[in-house]
């Protein structure tokens, strides 16, 4: 497996798998921390895949909806639906707003789960398959980079944090006016003092960047360290069918696995939950009068 | 070889310091959500879900750092602002 993707006839090192397994199928280098001309083709790929898969399923369950005894998958599907209604009618108190959000907050949460749920699937998988087509296409099998999880990018969780930001501030200006929510955004938190203004609107960034930053950061340092940890998990492996010695490391590359994938179960379901819940309380926030 | 050292210790007291945090904010609330749930009962699912969101919340900062460390240590990037110093 090694040896056929390197034509200098060495193994990876460890270092030299898990760079190769984090670079990205992109169109060109980054030059910079933000770079906007840069395209990652895997996240994209996967990420709007996953999408259209997630509505295609919900798109099959309504189809099909009965008033009468449902079956099983529109069972779940209401289950699912009626969760997220509940906690979207505790949380934003305007009914107009939740015709939006609710649904909003329903895509959010099942996309994101399909997004992370791609790390469950075998680290070296999907790469294998894309080297495989790629050197099929042509191209050099030693550059077939694929990431799988979209969320494991900073720029799609960042993406999506920037999408609540940008509908946070719609509603803000839907609900309090152009003119009430400027007026909020330099007397509140401190007061109306014409001294207090700069303050306060300084302060209102912050709070804004420190959210948005914080919501995408989250997702992706979680899906960041799962990967990773899986990579690690899958070198302990390696080292053993490479080596041939120490069956420990092949039994414990089985057991961590294992252990870590359980975990991580609860880490995706957790993570896609969390997203929702805050989407729907900076939503909720909007509605806020300070 | 400096660089190399400084940033394997940088990613112990990232991860180690983080870890600190976070497992006793998540100590702390689990008691009160323990305490709570003993107190009543009939409150406990609705208190499950929000602890489950607040235990998201805390592990936020802390695997954020994870990140961030894991990263110092497979691909370094002081190693490659090293490469570029001008010689």
């Amino acid at each position: 497996m090694a040896a056929q993707e390197h034509a200098a006839g060495h193994a990876p090192t460890a270092g030299e798998y898990i760079v190769h397994h984090l670079t990205h199928a992109r169109n060109k280098e980054m030059t910079g921390v933000l770079d906007f001309t840069v395209v990652s083709w895997d996240s994209m790929f996967f990420s709007i895949l996953l999408g259209v898969f997630g509505c295609f399923m919900l798109w099959l369950a309504a189809r099909k909806a009965t008033s009468g005894v449902p079956g099983r998958f529109q069972a779940a599907v209401e289950i699912l639906v009626e969760m997220v209604d509940a906690q979207a009618k505790g949380i934003v108190h305007n009914a107009t707003s939740r015709k939006l959000v609710a649904p909003l907050a329903l895509t959010v949460f099942i996309w994101i789960f399909l997004l992370n749920a791609m790390d469950l699937l075998p680290v070296d998988l999907l790469p294998l398959i894309w080297e495989k087509i790629y050197g099929a296409m042509g191209g050099d099998p030693r550059h077939a980079y694929l990431r799988v999880v979209p969320t494991a990018d900073l720029s799609v969780t960042m993406g999506l944090a920037l999408g609540v930001l940008i509908t946070c501030i719609f509603y803000n200006i839907k609900v309090k006016g152009l003119g009430g929510w400027g007026h909020e955004l330099i007397t509140a938190p401190f007061g109306s003092h014409p001294v207090l203004y700069p303050v306060n609107l300084l302060m209102q960034i912050i709070e804004f960047v420190a959210k948005t930053v914080s919501h995408g950061m989250r997702l992706f340092g979680n899906m960041y360290a799962g990967e990773l940890i899986f990579l690690l998990i899958a070198l302990m492996g390696g080292a053993w069918t490479l080596s041939a010695t120490g069956v420990l490391l092949g039994i414990g590359h089985v057991v961590a696995g294992t252990v870590w994938a359980l975990f991580h179960l609860i880490i995706i379901t957790l993570q896609a939950f969390v997203f929702m819940m805050l989407t729907l309380v900076y939503i909720g926030q909007a509605h806020d009068k300070h | 070889m400096e660089v190399i050292s400084f940033t394997a210790i940088a990613v112990g007291l990232i991860i180690g310091l983080g870890a600190i945090g976070a497992c006793i904010g998540i100590g702390i609330m689990g008691s009160k959500y323990l305490e709570a749930a003993a107190r009543q009962p009939e409150l406990m699912g609705e208190l499950q879900t929000k602890m489950f969101l607040l235990a998201g919340l805390i592990d936020a900062a802390f695997i954020i750092g994870t990140g961030i460390a894991l990263w110092f240590a497979t691909v370094n990037p002081f190693l490659a602002q090293i490469a570029n110093l001008p010689k």
